[in-house]
């Protein structure tokens, strides 16, 4: 098992009266997939949002390396390495996919561009991630498919030397064949050292691809755990009613908003 | 690659062109395409909707056939000079209106703005560069105070040339210099950049929609013009040879051909060390044949524009006009450093963002209310440059001046050269080549005796075909 890359412990997290995110502790592995589930409104997004610096924490610590950090921009998450891939992917139709992948960060002096630089490297980011289905590096990203356009996204996201990738709902609007690219991509990212979080609503996807399962019920982190320990029913309990068995919280019907 | 990602390059391009057999690892894209490959995948971009400036040379070409069959004088030397300079003002202001077009929006105000330039930069000249007296105490004061606020709005997003030439025009103003063409023409660059940082930060700052912006703009600068220059009066500015150079005058012979050397060579130059210079980093490149023939293309061109240009054209045998005039270089200038900005420069590439998703380029960490505040300053400073040019081919500059047809011929010639309104997609040349078109109909069917109702209608109609070409297109492409 390796260190621990990003650790939250105590997150306490309210838009106004409404206490979102309560006490959650969550541990990301670097060269792991930690999937993060939960029911709709159980504060996944919020809690994506809090580590990427868009929503400021209430109380708690975030770990970065070992090191408490304090994170108040997506700028500065970025520059520790947190790179986070929304699910409307934010890529420009009318650039290519070099042009996306560099956007905003353009290699090059006195405010030219060096296209050689950006192109060899986007070129050789794909080829790390043996992304093969894509025909040239200068095809505008309007002419790609979903699943080509989720792989730009989330190459993108690794282009920077980061250290932590959080991919929402990657997989959500994809067919069966881009699903499996998607997947495969995100096991590389893990084994290129990466701590991966996958937020997911695909059972299928989330056993298939995670090491570990984290657990999210009405805001409380219900469980944390391997995935090789827990079956396909005992995560969708923990995610409907909280607890599983001996698993999750202790007095689930007790947890409130 | 290891056997069991194969997998991977199954069938996710459904729609992708399946002639071009399996999907080859895009390692291969760095081998350079046949001739043959390169010209299917641009027929296969036409036919997907991406038509370009395609449509627009098609017309031009139709055009030119038409009106050379219907009128003896449409393809004489002479009326062809005559065409540069007819179409270089509105080509050059519709240059400036690409970039803000880039970004879907539209500045109106854009003619009008160009008016006001060339009265302030008339006015200098005629008042000897006693602007006090020129303009009357409050309009003076008013004016000077104006650029005070642009200079600041624009110094407020840190846009830097936004400042520096309201500043020197305000020196201008304030210290009275002496009248000369060239602080004439900075004079007037000053005040259209003026003009464009207040429209730029009220579209990008206050968050008023552009349309509503320069529509109000469009009629207070029409108002500032008239109260400027007077009603009824005219300032001619024919008397200083150079300020009237500017679009009647030629280069002699000699240099005529050095300009073509500078543009052709240069050209070339550009073209085909970018060329090589990807071929042997193992970029994706262009088949070498075309870019061959593209360059080649040019040159010839070039030399025969050239070598016809500085044939005597002149129709009374007593004089002698030739040599290259004056418009081609400026235009050519003005194309070559904002196809480098656009192409070449972060800037550019952050307008392209911003106009194709604003929100991701927002994201990627891109200021995106400088980019779009600037584009304005961008537009009004270079329709304040096309102001130069047609004040000085008409040789005066008239209380209606920049009014009238002026910027929707501006609009429809970016439009027509195939830049999208809906933003993201657009080259300047497009506005060079749209330029054209607007330029031959309106001196064709003045050659045919055509009154000034059927120039209107004709070029309305093109303009709407052209966006027509436009809708179509993106209908197409989204479709794919």
């Amino acid at each position: 098992m390796s260190e621990p890359i990003l650790e939250l412990r105590g997150i306490n997290k309210s838009f106004g009266p409404v206490h979102v995110l309560h006490d959650i502790d969550f541990t990301v592995r670097a060269g792991e997939v930690t999937a993060l589930v939960g029911d709709n409104g159980a504060g996944k997004s919020t809690m994506v949002k809090s580590i990427a610096g868009i929503h400021p924490i209430d109380s708690g610590e975030v770990l970065f390396e070992g090191q408490p950090v304090t994170i108040h921009s997506p700028r500065e998450a970025a520059d520790y390495g947190i790179e986070v891939v929304y699910q409307d992917l934010a890529l420009c139709e009318n650039l290519d996919i070099v042009q996306n992948m560099f956007l905003g960060r353009e290699r090059g002096k006195y405010g030219l561009l060096d296209e050689a630089d950006m192109e060899q490297a986007a070129r050789k980011t794909l080829a790390s991630l043996s992304v093969r289905t894509v025909k040239s590096v200068r095809t505008s990203v309007a002419s790609l498919s979903g699943g080509q356009r989720q792989t730009v996204a989330i190459a993108k996201s690794v282009l920077w030397d980061s250290k932590v990738v959080l991919l929402d709902e990657p997989t959500a609007a994809l067919g069966v064949a881009q699903t499996r690219q998607v997947l495969d991509l995100v096991r590389r990212l893990a084994e290129q050292g990466l701590g991966v979080v996958l937020i997911s609503h695909n059972m299928n996807d989330v056993f298939e691809v995670s090491d570990r399962i984290a657990c999210l019920y009405l805001g409380r982190m219900a469980a944390q755990l391997p995935t090789k320990d827990v079956t396909h029913g005992q995560v969708v309990e923990l995610i409907t009613a909280g607890r599983s068995g001996d698993l999750g919280i202790a007095r689930p019907e007790t947890a409130t908003i | 690659m290891p056997e069991e990602l194969s997998m991977t390059d199954t069938p996710s391009t459904g729609e992708k062109a399946p002639e071009t057999g399996a999907i080859s690892d895009f390692g291969i894209d760095t081998t350079s395409k046949s001739a043959g490959e390169a010209l299917r995948e641009y027929w296969a971009k036409v036919r997907g909707g991406d038509f370009g400036s395609l449509p627009a040379l098609l017309g031009l070409l139709v055009l030119v056939i038409f009106f050379s069959a219907q009128s003896e004088t449409f393809l004489t030397l002479g009326n062809i000079a005559n065409l540069l300079a007819q179409g270089a003002g509105i080509v050059i202001i519709a240059m400036g209106l690409v970039f803000v077009l880039l970004l879907g929006e539209i500045d109106l105000s854009a003619g009008t703005a160009s008016g006001v330039a060339a009265s302030v930069m008339a006015l200098h000249l005629v008042k000897s560069g006693n602007m006090l007296s020129a303009f009357g105490d409050g309009v003076f004061y008013i004016t000077c105070a104006f650029m005070v606020v642009a200079a600041v709005l624009s110094a407020l997003l840190r846009i830097w040339p936004g400042v520096v030439l309201p500043v020197v025009g305000l020196v201008i103003l304030l210290l009275g210099v002496p009248p000369n063409a060239w602080i004439e023409m900075l004079l007037a660059l000053c005040i259209g950049t003026s003009i464009g940082s207040l429209t730029g930060y009220l579209v990008a700052k206050v968050g008023i929609p552009s349309f509503v912006v320069t529509l109000a703009l469009f009629l207070a600068w029409g108002g500032v013009v008239l109260k400027y220059i007077g009603q009824g009066g005219t300032l001619p500015i024919r008397n200083d040879k150079i300020l009237f150079d500017v679009a009647n005058g030629n280069l002699n012979t000699v240099n005529s051909w050095i300009l073509f050397l500078i543009a052709a060579g240069g050209y070339g130059a550009v073209v085909l060390g970018r060329h090589f210079t990807r071929l042997r980093k193992g970029l994706v490149a262009q088949p070498t044949p075309l870019v061959l023939i593209k360059v080649a293309a040019v040159v010839v061109l070039g030399a025969a524009a050239t070598l016809l240009l500085t044939q005597n054209r002149a129709v009374n045998p007593t004089v002698t006009i030739l040599g290259v005039p004056y418009v081609v270089p400026i235009v050519l200038a003005l194309l070559t450093l904002g196809t480098f900005v656009l192409d070449r420069t972060q800037y550019g590439r952050h307008i392209y963002a911003v106009g194709g998703n604003a929100e991701a380029a927002r994201r990627a960490g891109i200021n995106v209310a400088k980019i779009r505040m600037s584009v304005f300053v961008i537009c009004s400073s270079v329709a304040a440059l096309g102001a130069i040019v047609y004040s000085s081919k008409v040789g005066s500059v008239a209380p209606d001046s920049g009014g009238g047809n002026t910027l929707l011929f501006a609009v429809g010639a970016a439009v027509i050269g195939g830049t999208s309104l809906f933003g993201g997609k657009g080259r300047l040349r497009d506005a060079v080549i749209g330029g054209a078109v607007i330029a031959i109909i309106s001196n064709g069917l003045g050659l045919l005796k055509q009154e000034a109702a059927v120039v209107s209608i004709v070029t309305g109609l093109v303009l709407l075909l052209a966006a027509s070409v436009d809708a179509l297109s993106r209908r197409r492409s989204a479709a794919s």
